[in-house]
């Protein structure tokens, strides 16, 4: 999706309408992105890319959500409402400021946050990318985001956001966690043999461990 | 409007990938049988390979047919959204115009003007799948521009631009030409080195789709189109087409000159 969607943003790589200054919103409006990041052949390619792979990503999307709900794993992943203090504890921890790993369940604060702004970037990218696809049709939803070129904007804001939470997120894996790639791909997590606490260290501390004397 | 390929990196891409996946398997053989790990490691390499050998390409024909059907599905829930919706296109108040930054474009070589000297007075002609055929010379035409309307033109490239424009509505002119009932589909032709698209009954029918002739209170220029164009803001840009010569009602569609090329038939907003 991200691919196919860089080679339409590539045909008019800024946000501006036609006659109206440059956006403000946007530093770089006219720079594309690298061509090697793209899909698609040529704009009407991506676009044939772009609308068939949204299903796959929309039917996907309900599986999990669906699946979420019914199981009530949403619980171990929506942060409380006072969840930003066990973030600052989580982040303090990582930096070295605190000792001791702060008490968490299958999820720390932290990991909430991130997750949760997951699952909203990937509401605000299929509601924007509803928006601009049918923005007279549906245009009651293109009004609700400020118009075609701010839902163009939110569009392509999502997209980054998401893109830089995953690398985020796989850096923190490699680096704090490496088992869980497999446990994140298998689905199957060994709940019993670590505790979150025992699995959860400060990132790049298991690559070098200190030696027992 | 077909893009530039950047043929090379992608050979060069496809190339590193081809000769990675062909170490990979002859390590497997000189270690024996494939292990599990070996089997998810290959695994994962003929998921991600394809994907990268994508890159910047339109996709295996088997893909791309696929993609074709999947276009065809979306084409019926686009129609229908349509019916259902009610839309109209609505610009704030005081929007400002693009003006002359509204960009020109046509497909022939020099831009198209009407030539009356060899090709007599210009006329629209309203034919096919209807009861009474229309010519009307603009003239004609002006007599019927009753709606002038501000609106926002949606490129394919993803610009848009509110533009002022003032014509005939095109349902004006298809009640006066009285379609017969195998009327689905309306071709909208031009003298522009044979550009045409055509549309489904519905969109055509659309209050805020016209027969163009003014532009910002002036008439319009050659640039934009000249002596007539269609515009509604309910079609991506490529599907209005200018230089407009004739409107002919059919019972099944005919293509269009971007619509062959590749873009979406419908290409509805």
């Amino acid at each position: 999706m991200a691919a196919s969607g860089l080679r339409i943003f590539n045909a008019y790589p800024a946000f501006a309408p036609k006659g109206l200054p440059a956006f403000a919103w946007w530093p770089w409006e006219g720079t594309p992105a690298p061509v090697w990041l793209t899909l698609g052949g040529w704009l009407g390619g991506a676009r044939h890319w772009h609308f068939a792979m949204m299903w796959v990503l929309v039917l996907n999307a309900l599986v999990y959500l669906v699946h979420l709900y019914h199981r009530g794993r949403w619980r171990t992943l929506v942060p409380r409402v006072n969840a930003w203090r066990d973030a600052i504890e989580m982040a303090r921890y990582y930096l070295y400021l605190r000792r001791d790993h702060p008490v968490q369940g299958k999820h720390n604060a932290l990991q909430q946050v991130a997750y949760t702004s997951m699952l909203l970037c990937g509401a605000v990218l299929v509601l924007s990318g509803l928006a601009i696809w049918k923005p007279v049709t549906l245009g009651w939803l293109t009004r609700l985001l400020g118009g075609y070129a701010l839902a163009r904007w939110w569009h392509f804001s999502a997209m980054l956001a998401l893109g830089l939470l995953i690398v985020v997120h796989v850096v923190m894996v490699l680096s704090v966690d490496p088992y869980a790639l497999r446990a994140m791909t298998t689905g199957k997590y060994d709940a019993e043999r670590w505790s979150p606490e025992a699995r959860n260290a400060r990132p790049f501390s298991r690559w070098f461990p200190r030696k027992v004397t | 409007m077909t893009a530039p390929h950047n043929a090379d990196d992608a050979r060069t891409l496809r190339r590193h990938i081809a000769d990675a996946v062909v170490e990979g398997t002859e390590r497997l053989r000189d270690r024996g049988a494939l292990s599990r790990r070996g089997f998810l490691h290959l695994l994962g390499v003929g998921a991600v390979a394809p994907i990268l050998a994508a890159c910047n390409a339109q996709g295996t024909p088997g893909m791309r047919r696929w993609l074709k059907a999947v276009g065809k599905q979306n084409e019926r829930l686009e129609r229908w959204l349509l019916v259902q919706s009610d839309a109209v296109d609505r610009v704030p108040a005081g929007l400002r115009t693009a003006g002359r930054a509204f960009p020109s474009y046509f497909v022939s070589a020099q831009m198209p003007r009407w030539d009356s000297s060899t090709a007599g007075p210009w006329s629209l002609v309203v034919d096919g799948a209807v009861r009474r055929p229309l010519r009307l010379g603009l003239p004609d035409l002006m007599r019927l521009a009753t709606r002038t309307q501000r609106v926002q033109h949606y490129c394919v490239e993803g610009w848009n631009a509110a533009v002022d424009f003032q014509g005939v509505p095109l349902a004006t002119l298809l009640r006066m030409a009285e379609p017969t009932r195998d009327a689905a589909y309306v071709d909208f032709a031009s003298f522009d080195s044979g550009y045409h698209e055509s549309w489904d009954l519905e969109s055509v029918m659309h209050p805020q789709t016209l027969v163009v002739l003014g532009k910002d209170g002036a008439p319009l220029s050659p640039a934009y189109g000249a002596p007539a164009r269609v515009h509604s803001p309910i079609k991506l840009g490529y599907k209005n087409t200018k230089y407009l010569t004739r409107i002919t009602l059919m019972p099944e569609p005919n293509g269009g000159y971007w619509s062959d090329k590749g873009y979406e038939w419908f290409g509805g907003t």
